[in-house]
């Protein structure tokens, strides 16, 4: 049989319990990890976005460098890849996809979610992107907007900066950030009040 | 489109067999084996022992029928499971120890 | 090296004819001329690294595609954007 092809859940038990053997990974090191990835989520992009929205300076730092934009908000950026951020306008709808794998800007987001790593999305964002977003999020970006689609093919990973929707008039940033979500981010949704 | 049919299986930008497929998207919980996969990936590129182009390299390795079969994750301990036997990082003859193993 | 601004064609290449490769080019853009938007910097030659093998530093670029360049039947002046290897492109 072709070891490959053993059961997933054995094949994880068994490379562990060598590697273990070996002194190469422990227990207690993947539990370490797990602790500290589950730690990372949507809402610290979400916090670099409402602050985007309210400081001009900082909105023009994340867009000239966004690794060193999550920096200045704490966020550990050391080791990870670069990060790229595209703005939406009026004029420019931005939409993320990784057609080859699944890269998604996991060091400001977290885990990416199902539907990004799935084999539909991969196929469908790239070339019907508005029939996409419109049929499965409800999203329709107008026809005076152009809809650019950025695939993740290499060392960036990207993120957009989403519009600042109306109704938030002095908001501050705690509220800013409580209505940006994954998606919006990713470009499939906008920010709602 | 021509060049589609040279494509490679996991090159997937807008392959016409995936245009009408439902894009499922609910929110799924990530499991403990995922998680764990997950970790482990992380820890073995700190380590130099796995980059992440050979885990790409070795889940795009594997034949369609499966690639689109299995799970995420599954991919991912397949090919790390690959990528460290190749490396020489363990031996068959220890994993299947460990396989066979109670 | 390319200037943003300057129009560049992605190579027709397909590697993976000669034996196992790993490519970082979706095979939708190959042959297809794009505009340069930018050099996002220098990194390591994916298609080595992935066999563990020593890879040299190539200019990657952000480069820009008109949608019916590639999928003409639905928008065709949406655009695509896509970092690709200096290696895969040419002056068209």
């Amino acid at each position: 049989m072709n070891i490959l092809e053993a059961d997933s859940d054995r094949l994880l038990a068994a490379v562990r319990a060598v590697l273990e053997q070996k002194g190469i990974v422990s227990t207690p090191e993947i539990h370490a990890r797990i602790a500290s990835t589950d730690a990372a989520s949507p809402g610290q992009g979400a916090r670099m976005v409402a602050k985007a929205w309210v400081d001009p300076d900082y909105r023009e730092l994340l867009l000239e460098d966004g690794t060193r934009a999550a920096e200045a908000l704490g966020i550990r950026m050391r080791g990870m890849p670069p990060l790229g951020v595209l703005e939406n306008t009026p004029e420019v709808h931005n939409l993320v996809v990784c057609t080859l794998c699944s890269c998604y800007p996991r060091a400001v987001l977290g885990y990416p979610p199902f539907w990004y790593k799935s084999a539909a999305y991969r196929a469908r964002a790239i070339r019907d992107p508005r029939e996409l977003l419109a049929s499965e999020w409800k999203t329709v970006i107008p026809e005076s907007v152009k809809l650019r689609v950025v695939d993740s093919t290499a060392d960036y990973r990207w993120m957009v900066l989403p519009q600042r929707p109306d109704g938030t008039e002095g908001w501050d940033e705690e509220k800013l950030a409580g209505i940006v979500r994954a998606g919006d981010m990713i470009g499939v949704t906008v920010p709602m009040v | 489109m021509d060049k589609e049919a040279k494509r490679a299986h996991h090159d997937l930008g807008g392959a016409s067999k995936f245009m009408c497929e439902p894009v499922d998207t609910e929110p799924h919980s990530l499991t403990d084996f995922d998680r764990e996969v997950d970790a482990l990936r992380q820890l073995l590129s700190a380590r130099d022992l796995m980059s992440v182009d050979e885990l790409r390299r070795g889940i795009e390795a594997i034949p369609e029928a499966d690639y689109l079969r299995m799970s995420y994750y599954q991919r991912w301990i397949r090919s790390i499971t690959d990528n460290l036997l190749r490396r020489g990082v363990i031996s068959e003859a220890e994993l299947r120890a460990a396989l066979g193993a109670p | 090296m390319f200037a943003p601004g300057e129009m560049v064609r992605v190579k027709d290449a397909w590697p993976e004819a000669t034996g196992p490769v790993h490519i970082r080019t979706p095979y939708y853009v190959c042959g297809v001329t794009g505009e340069v938007v930018r050099h996002l910097g220098d990194f390591s030659n994916p298609e080595d690294l992935a066999f563990a093998r020593p890879a040299e530093k190539r200019p990657l670029y952000h480069v820009r595609f008109r949608k019916g360049a590639i999928w003409p039947e639905a928008k065709p002046d949406d655009e695509l954007l896509i970092e690709i290897f200096e290696h895969w492109l040419e002056r068209p």
